[in-house]
């Protein structure tokens, strides 16, 4: 079983991610936890709704806001990064969390790299389906890369001059 | 200047160690190039021809005399002693090693600098008006919301992986020095009717492959919108920009696609859902940021000196310098000075170690220790009294920095061509080289009066040549490098009647030998065609370009061997 990052550990993730092929009709998803993709939901959503343990993931040119009839009911959703530097899925994160109000686990899977951990954090992800080839605790260590933040986003929706007074600037080291 | 605080230390330290990191992983080979690259750009940081390129962020152009130094010492002691400043505000190293670019990174730090942002499809640095906070001509200093922007843009987590590079100017004078127009997002400042700060929104003007001057979609937008309304802006761009090819991946080419109204209502749609948020600006930010920049403590002085008209009157070369590169301020008896970096000789943009000290010595000595960057490729001393101009012209003449040229056809826009930059078809610096000595002569130059040439050795057009009024691009024609001209393009500035424009290709590309007998040619139907005071960019927008084509193509160039030996060893 594959292992997700969820919770500042990495542990032993139910899902798998169906991958149907392109332009076959009438496919159903395999038993057990899945995520199916979002035009198949669109497709079958009562049907798979009465599943239970069943997500939707989305690809970067899905529209996340086409999820809002089922978002309380949604116990995960993904989005894919099929390649790490098509940043589309940051603003399908931002959108589910803040436009959509979705709570659930949202979790980032595809071509995850422990150094995108950080950002995708904040921008609302909180749980990482890491690239197999890559070590759990690397990401675990770069998810922490900044105290701080300037501006607001998903998990500090506050940006760093509405969280009280600036400390001021220190002594000029030369 | 902004001065960090704790909160903008810490952010830029561990910056540096979560580099350090990745790059002792790279090294290591647990980190793959393709990995390690959008990583190490977004710290500023190409492989080049020949070395790795480190790009520094000058933020909107503003050093501090101690940052200067430390410019200078990170090129004497990581580079080969000098750096190279460029269109953007930036300064690039081009000789480090990749092993030392932590430290070098590290390096800045101390000096509140880092080089965030500076590369990558990201936000880059903010750039504005060299002489903001000092210009006649300002309304609003665009500092502050340069910097509140800066702020706003650095790690934005949502944004580090957009389609493509994306470019902020922000101007808050009368003139556009910026350059708004040619910006992904060009901001302008200016007062309402009742006095309020308002901006107004230009999006999807850039140069490129596809140069397009940009589109006001947002007249008025009240400051305090400003954050999220770019936010807005962003957000469009970075679900909906192309990623398919890199050539149409802009955001001026997603504008163009929906065209202005239906990517102005899709900015707008989001932006309703921004506005009055946790995002909206506040005038305790706003005052906080500000203070940085007030005024230095100015002396109060008549505008007029005695002994300075004197050494007018005396000296023709210090008369000539004056009138070059000094330039109006807003508070009486002081001048902004232009310290140019285009003496022949020397590739455009281009400083010493020695010479970036010296000019900090200067900004500590006849100013308040400040100093700015310009998109022409020059550096400034903001506040020089006018009683200290000679002095500071004899220093100046003695280090080799008094070329009285700003504005002339020898202050030359340039990038780094193929002499260092990987993605040159051509070279940038022996072509102005060779221009700038054929019109050696000071008074052939001054008699020619205000005009620009710009050089890009590719597309990418990091030199501006669609702006220039003569602009250069470099090709690539069957393995050989050739020149494209292009006449008439204009950046916005006063220099270019106030007017943005791209220029317009003359004809079919030359050999680089050729190039100064073909801007030979364009100077000499000018100076015969121009109208009293009438300036190179007028002239060409009131004719046309055909004079122009007729006289270069109307006869043979002529042999250039001679001229490509010269190019050789340039």
């Amino acid at each position: 079983m594959a292992e997700i990052i969820r919770g500042g550990r990495a542990e032993a993730d139910r899902f798998s991610v169906w991958r149907p092929p392109a332009g076959v009709e009438g496919q159903i998803p395999p038993p057990g936890p899945v995520l199916v993709p979002l035009a198949h939901w669109l497709a079958g959503a009562e049907t798979l709704q009465g599943r239970r343990d069943t997500g939707v993931w989305l690809a970067p040119d899905d529209d996340p806001l086409a999820l809002a009839p089922w978002i309380d009911g949604l116990a995960v959703v993904a989005v894919d990064f099929p390649k790490f530097t098509d940043g589309r899925g940051y603003s399908s994160a931002y959108l589910l969390r803040n436009r959509l109000g979705y709570r659930g686990e949202l979790r980032a899977i595809g071509d995850v790299l422990p150094d995108q951990l950080a950002y995708l954090k904040r921008v609302g992800f909180d749980a990482f389906a890491l690239r197999p080839d890559k070590k759990p605790a690397q990401a675990l260590a770069a998810m922490g890369a900044f105290s701080e933040a300037y501006q607001g986003s998903t998990d500090q929706p506050l940006p760093v001059f509405r969280r009280g007074e600036r400390p001021g600037p220190a002594e000029w080291k030369r | 200047m902004y001065r960090y605080d704790t909160i903008d230390r810490t952010l830029v330290n561990e910056r540096v160690a979560q580099y350090r990191d990745q790059l002792a992983r790279h090294l290591a080979g647990d980190l793959s190039e393709d990995e390690f690259r959008p990583l190490r750009l977004q710290n500023g940081l190409y492989i080049q021809k020949h070395a790795p390129m480190l790009r520094v962020a000058i933020p909107y152009g503003m050093l501090s005399s101690v940052q200067l130094r430390r410019l200078a010492d990170i090129a004497r002691r990581y580079d080969r002693g000098y750096g190279h400043f460029t269109t953007r505000q930036n300064i690039q190293y081009n000789w480090p090693r990749l092993e030392d670019s932590a430290h070098m990174l590290a390096e800045l730090a101390e000096v509140e600098m880092h080089a965030i942002q500076t590369s990558g499809n990201c936000v880059r640095n903010i750039s504005s008006d060299e002489y903001a906070g000092i210009a006649p001509d300002e309304i609003v200093d665009p500092r502050p919301l340069c910097e509140i922007l800066r702020q706003w843009s650095t790690f934005h987590p949502e944004f580090a992986y957009l389609p493509r590079k994306f470019k902020i100017a922000v101007n808050g004078a009368h003139e556009d020095r910026a350059a708004t127009a040619f910006h992904d997002i060009g901001l302008t400042l200016r007062r309402d009717d009742s006095g309020a700060l308002v901006v107004d929104v230009l999006v999807g003007g850039g140069m490129g492959r596809t140069p397009m001057i940009g589109t006001v979609i947002r007249h008025g937008l009240p400051w305090a919108h400003t954050l999220a309304y770019v936010e807005a802006i962003l957000r469009v761009y970075n679900r909906h920009g192309r990623r398919d090819n890199i050539y149409k991946a802009r955001i001026k080419i997603l504008l163009k696609a929906l065209g202005a109204q239906e990517f102005t209502r899709q900015v707008e749609a989001e932006f309703a859902h921004l506005e009055n948020g946790p995002g909206t600006l506040t005038a305790e930010e706003y005052r906080r940021v500000a203070a940085f920049f007030s005024a230095p403590a100015y002396e109060s002085l008549a505008d007029h000196d005695a002994a300075h008209e004197r050494e007018l009157a005396r000296s023709q070369p210090f008369a000539r310098w004056v009138g070059r590169s000094v330039r109006p301020h807003r508070v009486p008896g002081y001048r902004a000075v232009v310290i140019s970096l285009k003496k022949t000789g020397v590739p455009p943009g281009d400083a010493t170690a020695e010479q970036m000290e010296r000019v900090a010595q200067w900004a500590e000595h006849f100013g308040f220790g400040e100093i700015r960057v310009s998109h022409e490729q020059n550096l400034i001393l903001s506040d020089v009294r006018v009683r200290d101009l000679h002095t500071l012209w004899s220093e100046a003449r003695a280090a080799g920095l008094a070329t009285a040229n700003h504005g002339l056809l020898t202050d030359i826009i340039a990038c780094p061509g193929g002499d260092f930059c990987s993605l040159a078809n051509a070279k940038s610096i022996p072509i102005a080289e060779a221009i700038q000595r054929r019109f050696d002569d000071l008074d052939y130059l001054h008699d020619i009066g205000e005009l620009n040439i710009n050089i890009s050795g590719c597309m990418n057009s990091c030199g501006h040549h669609h702006v220039g009024h003569i602009g250069i691009l470099g090709v690539d024609k069957d393995g050989e490098e050739w020149y494209q001209v292009s006449l008439g393009g204009a950046d916005g500035s006063s220099l270019s009647a106030g007017r943005a424009a791209l220029g317009k290709v003359i004809g079919p590309s030359f050999r680089a030998g050729h190039m100064p007998e073909v801007v030979a040619r364009l100077i000499e139907t000018y100076l015969q065609a121009r109208l009293a005071e009438e300036p190179f960019i007028e002239t060409v927008h009131r004719l046309g370009i055909a004079p122009f084509k007729a006289r270069v193509y109307g006869a043979p160039l002529g042999e250039d061997g001679h001229a490509e030996e010269t190019l050789a060893h340039g």
